[in-house]
């Protein structure tokens, strides 16, 4: 009796992680794994510094390549002195657990609740896209990995607007599959994928991967289209989360529009 | 008394510890990881109270599956083989079991890899079905399970070996 008790408990936590969103208590966002997987994080982070090095340094370089090219903005006069201009807000985050073998992978970062870090933040790294923050605890977050079965963003074509969703098929960590581009969008192998910028959580033109190759699906009318990811998952350190502040904003009047 | 309870109690953490900070992170081959802490359930005294075990059992799993992110699949898995322990031990060990006198460090070799082997892969089974979930990936399943065991399996023998105690 009470193995079957436990047994159906244990089954609840398991159709709850299957879930987007429902798990409530089983996750590594308190302070007891968390506390355990920062300190060993802050000793072996040390091993690889020098590609982390790298990889920053690549982003800097960039970002001033942008900077320097860049024309000018500033003189232009704003009519509105309320808006800024920008509505997304970065800050920078650590991933102090990565997981990329499982079929449902979940990362751990050191910010939470104390660094107004909350749930359905975006998450990307100097290269790509990461995943979505969904628990928060006062000082860690629990992310929701692109190589996640459950995970579905909104992706589109670069050269082209035709979008799709985003999945991962649970195979290899360099590879998510985007669905539901028609079959009438021009794709080619070896054309880039951005996120689309079609839902609350990431901005438009954040790089995520090449064509590898695609496919028809069974219904012959959308594309399976394979994507390698710039971002290699396997070896994540630095992200930065986003947070796009006019979500409540925009959430809520798509809730009216629908009501 | 006291010393079995301090005894199971360090191994317990130490088996965790491992198990979450290094064991989950070899993907050897890219998936295949060991999972070696149930060598808690599979040495724990023969002798006990068997709703405590049962308890303790998904205490760790459920440990393990808070660092895992893994909802509860391992808690599911660790509390059937749990459960199921004394026939797999009644039937790698027969007699010597049904006497009472059995000890861990002193049974043949082949009989104890066999109840090792089983209740590894019943364990590995129950823990990959439900971490997929999804019945049309059963040849996914049924691999994981089987590189995973063989690993775990090694690990678990290999340990018993090199901190059993010579009498």
């Amino acid at each position: 009796m009470l193995y079957l008790l436990l047994f159906s408990l244990a089954f609840v936590f398991t159709i709850q992680s299957h879930s987007y969103h429902k798990s409530k208590f089983i996750n590594s966002a308190n302070f007891l794994s968390g506390g355990i997987y920062n300190s060993i994080n802050d000793a072996s982070e040390y091993l690889n510094l020098r590609t982390q090095n790298t990889l920053l340094q690549e982003e800097n370089n960039q970002l001033k390549s942008i900077l320097f090219n860049k024309t000018d903005t500033i003189s232009k006069t704003f009519i509105d002195s309320t808006y800024s201009g920008t509505s997304y807000k970065f800050s920078p985050a650590v991933v102090i657990k990565n997981s990329y073998s499982l079929s449902n992978n979940v990362l751990l970062l050191n910010k939470g609740r104390r660094d107004s870090i909350q749930q359905d933040f975006g998450v990307v790294s100097p290269k790509g896209l990461v995943g979505i923050v969904d628990k928060t605890s006062k000082k860690y977050a629990t992310v929701i990995s692109i190589l996640n079965t459950s995970s579905r963003i909104s992706a589109q074509l670069k050269k082209s607007n035709h979008f799709g969703s985003l999945i991962w098929n649970g195979k290899s960590p360099y590879l998510v599959q985007l669905t539901e581009i028609p079959k009438i969008a021009p794709i080619v192998v070896g054309d880039t994928i951005i996120t689309s910028g079609r839902s609350s959580i990431f901005p438009k033109n954040i790089p995520i991967g090449t064509i590898d190759s695609f496919n028809l699906d069974t219904s012959q009318n959308y594309y399976v289209i394979h994507i390698r990811l710039f971002n290699d998952m396997t070896s994540l350190e630095h992200v930065y989360i986003i947070e796009n502040k006019d979500a409540n904003e925009i959430n809520a009047l798509i809730n009216n529009t629908n009501e | 008394m006291n010393s079995i309870i301090f005894t199971h109690t360090f191994r317990f953490i130490i088996l965790a510890l491992l198990q979450v900070l290094v064991l989950s992170h070899i993907n050897f081959l890219g998936y295949i990881n060991p999972y070696p802490y149930i060598l808690f359930i599979l040495l724990y005294p023969l002798k006990n109270n068997r709703v405590i075990f049962i308890l303790i059992s998904f205490l760790l799993g459920l440990t393990i599956d808070t660092f895992l992110d893994s909802g509860g699949v391992h808690a599911a898995a660790s509390v059937s083989i749990a459960f199921i322990r004394p026939f797999i031990l009644k039937f790698s060990f027969g007699a010597v079991y049904d006497h009472q006198t059995m000890k861990f460090s002193n049974v043949e070799f082949g009989s104890k890899l066999t109840y090792f082997a089983i209740l590894i892969l019943i364990h590995h089974f129950i823990l990959f079905s439900l971490e997929i979930f999804n019945f049309s990936k059963i040849i996914l399943i049924l691999q994981n399970t089987l590189f995973s065991s063989i690993f775990t399996i090694i690990l678990c023998i290999l340990t018993t070996v090199i901190f059993s105690r010579r009498n």
